[in-house]
């Protein structure tokens, strides 16, 4: 079953009149996880932001986005609002910006509870900290009342994922969760995202330009270039049967540095 | 031709009136010689980045010394035209009022035959001399940097610092910009320092790399070596690589 299906999206920058994304039709299976690969500017965040309804002002969007049967492109705000976060989750890439910089974490993960749940603070205290300590963060009420300046890329990453638990979406969207991280809390991250999978079940959209991630991570992958999906499919076959000569160009820069990593490892 | 002595820094703590230090780099004694690329591969927060600044002269270590032939770095005589530096931002390093040509014309002030330098130059990064009017916005994250690269080289230094370089671009452009970097060291006969996360990167290039952790070295191992590394960091590093 389609749990999400994007017909026609086009989006378009009303300031300039240049279209970001042409005319993409993809969709989600419950319970699979769909990659976005591409280069920078070559529209994926735009796409996943366009699920959610959260692209600036002056760009606008057209085309249907059915998700459980229900277009979300024809929701009021109001409606939408209470969709995002409950239904439709995103991770975002860079968690310093992602948090509020001017009050501590937990007013941040108790105002998104409190509004999707109506729990009391307690509640929500024993639940996050359940949930934080799954994804490895040892002490949660400590890092609860700590302003996101103070905690590193992965620990907000991880804490952003915390809140994804508790929240149980139904689809989830990760916009290059692990782009700004070192290669330590990058492995961690992807090792909490699998784990989230297998626990919840839930779909996810996931999106990067690391193909190595991608592979680890993705059942399905669509490729974009310049605004338009030039390729998809099964993720084994798009990668080693490319179709598209761009497809071929990205898995071989690729290859070309990790191949030369596994020659020097003897991993060959 | 680079020494790192016994070089220690630490940096100021907590608020305004605090007295409390924090030690970034810790006893870090390293050298690097002449056409050789060497990796300093660690963790963010682990002080890489600091020992770039000491490195290229623009902080002070509070002990030990920095030295290019011989001579402390400090001096900016020892540091002009000999060593230079590209930084991870490619949209902050270049000033958003220069043109491409301006901002690669920035260090070769006082020279004759510019003009015709900064076309060979915008041909050594593989860019096309019609680029020599745009302004930074115009440029792509790769192109940018390519820049960034001719800027540092147009001096003819023995040594560049690449404070993550390669870590924002994308990963097919980040091959190029690594390919170009492995030609331009050919060419020029350069050192380079390569700062980074990405071991992969690091395997691509370097001839030896550092692993850094908490201020001080663990392990430094030949890149042809790295798959029996002793430390027990270095070696969890090493499995935790995501390859493709």
């Amino acid at each position: 079953m389609n749990i999400l299906e994007v017909e026609n999206l086009q989006v378009t920058d009303m300031n300039t009149g240049q279209i970001i994304v042409y005319n993409s039709s993809f969709h989600l299976k419950q319970g699979n996880c769909l990659a976005i690969v591409g280069e920078s500017g070559s529209g994926k965040s735009v796409t996943c932001r366009s699920i959610m309804r959260l692209n600036k002002p002056w760009i606008h969007q057209s085309g249907d986005i059915f998700f459980k049967g229900e277009n979300v492109n024809h929701l009021s705000e109001k409606e939408m609002r209470k969709k995002r976060g409950k239904n439709l989750c995103m991770i975002l890439q860079n968690g310093m910006s992602a948090f509020d910089p001017s009050c501590v974490i937990g007013v941040h993960l108790r105002e998104t509870l409190a509004a999707h749940f109506g729990w009391s603070n307690q509640e929500i205290e024993t639940k996050m900290k359940k949930a934080m300590e799954s994804v490895m963060l040892k002490n949660p009420i400590e890092t609860m009342n700590k302003y996101p300046h103070q905690l590193s890329g992965g620990m907000l990453q991880r804490i952003m994922i915390a809140l994804a638990l508790v929240l149980e979406p139904d689809i989830m969207i990760a916009d290059e969760p692990t782009t700004a991280l070192d290669t330590i809390s990058q492995f961690e991250v992807i090792e909490q995202f699998i784990q989230l999978r297998e626990r919840m079940g839930c779909s996810m959209i996931f999106v990067s330009h690391d193909l190595g991630v991608v592979k680890k991570i993705a059942d399905d992958v669509l490729v974009m270039k310049d605004g338009k999906i030039v390729e998809r499919g099964d993720i084994s076959t798009v990668f080693s049967k490319a179709e598209h000569e761009y497809t071929r160009y990205l898995v071989s820069t690729r290859l070309e540095v990790s191949n030369h990593f596994r020659k020097i490892m003897g991993r060959v | 031709m680079l020494k790192v002595d016994c070089v220690e820094k630490s940096y100021k703590k907590g608020g305004l009136f605090s007295r409390e230090k924090q030690k970034i780099l810790k006893n870090v004694s390293f050298e690097c010689r002449r056409g050789e690329c060497l990796g300093i591969i660690g963790e963010s927060g682990s002080g890489k980045s600091t020992l770039g600044r000491l490195i290229l002269g623009i902080e002070k270590p509070d002990r030990g010394t920095v030295l290019f032939e011989g001579k402390n770095i400090q001096d900016r005589k020892v540091r002009v035209g000999n060593i230079s530096a590209v930084f991870q931002d490619y949209i902050s390093s270049i000033n958003p009022f220069f043109t491409v040509e301006e901002a690669i014309m920035e260090p070769l002030k006082g020279q004759k035959e510019i003009q015709s330098k900064i076309d060979h130059l915008l041909n050594q990064v593989g860019l096309d001399p019609s680029y020599r009017k745009k302004y930074p916005h115009e440029l792509s994250g790769g192109e940018a940097q390519r820049v960034c690269i001719a800027r540092a080289i147009s001096t003819e230094p023995k040594c560049i610092l690449l404070d993550e370089a390669t870590s924002s671009l994308d990963v097919s452009v980040q091959t190029q910009v690594l390919d170009l970097l492995k030609k331009l060291k050919k060419s020029y006969n350069m050192s380079y320092i390569f700062i980074t996360h990405d071991i992969q990167a690091a395997a691509y290039i370097c001839d030896r790399v550092i692993f850094f952790r908490n201020g001080q070295i663990e392990e430094i191992v030949k890149t042809e070596h790295l798959k029996d590394v002793q430390s027990e960091y270095a070696r969890k590093l090493l499995q935790m690589i995501i390859t493709f």
